[in-house]
């Protein structure tokens, strides 16, 4: 770890980030499109415009999500075969 | 019935078929599937985005939101909590206030915790959530449900995923007939009769997932849904002849040798 460089944990991940990079760094770097995701940052949800406002630091936890398939919760696996 | 449309809290659907979007083969499927069945509200799940592979394709490149109402749910949630963070997520993602509120009891039966559901619809409703709740076949959660203010309930069949169709056809025909918002049947629906029955009885309209996405052609089954939905909203506008022990002859006496 560089001395610019701070710990932080994305997903559950922990992961190297640039000192100084805010929320809307980190997507970019992850090439994450913006459009239909949700971060959360130390469980507070972020609006899309604090993206860029929002300063990461040593230890943040963020959480970035977006929609899959789903309907119903995939216990059972259905009849067919794969 | 071209004029025959679905309302919810202002917001007009034409199909009464809704569809989740999980467990298909890939995202092809699903989109070919959702179009198929006519369906034009589809549910998705809030989850984390895969970050280490992000060659992974996205379902709304699948499906257009433009097209299709999203309705996000809050699948997998078994806490107030938890249900209430993951609709907060999905609004910030970007879709709608919409919400398709799941609070689970338990992980065998997936039935809705109806105490933790109503805890959570009255947080979501006061954030000004439109909050449509998957809920037991029990009349009076569901009056309890449309008291706080949700503008639709969404009853069980059958355990989700169990094919099992109506298991309890009298309390949902109390829920029918003393609720007086938008009925949805959620959840067991087996097969197309189980679609068509649900209709009969005088649902509003019927969301299935597993039904389609777990048959053996997906696509096939997608298409006779459509039709059984169609079909047994039909019948019920019609109605239905009652029921009698002893025949009625069809052909009139009169003029017999």
């Amino acid at each position: 770890m560089t001395a610019n460089a701070m710990q932080i944990q994305v997903n559950g991940e922990r992961r190297a980030c640039r000192s100084g990079s805010t929320v809307g760094d980190l997507l970019r770097e992850l090439e994450i499109n913006t459009e239909r995701v949700a971060v959360e940052l130390n469980l507070e949800i972020l609006e899309r415009k604090e993206f860029e406002l929002r300063d990461l630091k040593e230890g943040d936890r963020i959480e970035i999500l977006s929609f899959i398939g789903g309907g119903a919760p995939t216990i059972l696996g259905g009849t067919r075969k794969a | 019935m071209q004029d025959d449309r679905l309302v919810i809290a202002g917001r007009e659907f034409k199909s009464r078929l809704w569809v989740g979007t999980g467990k298909y083969k890939d995202f092809a499927e699903t989109r070919k599937a959702i179009e198929v069945s006519g369906a034009d509200v589809v549910t998705v799940a809030v989850r984390r985005v895969n970050i280490t592979d992000r060659s992974k394709e996205n379902l709304l490149d699948y499906i257009d939101p433009k097209k299709y109402t999203i309705l996000p749910n809050t699948a997998g949630c078994y806490t107030v909590e938890d249900a209430v963070r993951y609709a907060r997520l999905a609004r910030a993602a970007g879709v709608s206030d919409l919400v398709k509120l799941e609070v689970l009891g338990d992980e065998k039966t997936l039935f809705p915790d109806t105490a933790g559901l109503i805890e959570a619809a009255k947080i979501l409703i006061k954030e000004g959530f439109i909050v449509l709740p998957y809920t037991n076949d029990d009349p009076i959660v569901a009056k309890k449900l449309v008291d706080i203010g949700c503008p639709a309930v969404m009853p069980l069949a059958a355990p989700i995923g169990s094919g099992l169709g109506i298991r309890n056809p009298y309390n949902l025909k109390i829920i029918m007939e003393q609720v007086k918002v938008p009925i949805i049947v959620d959840a067991g629906v087996g097969t197309a009769s189980d679609a068509a029955l649900a209709m009969e009885y005088g649902a509003d309209a019927v969301l299935m997932n597993t039904a389609i996405a777990g048959a053996q052609d997906p696509i096939a089954m997608a298409e006779a849904m459509k039709y059984a939905v169609h079909a047994g909203r039909l019948a019920y506008k019609a109605g239905r002849i009652p029921r009698k022990l002893y025949a009625t002859a069809s052909s009139p006496i009169e003029g017999m040798l």
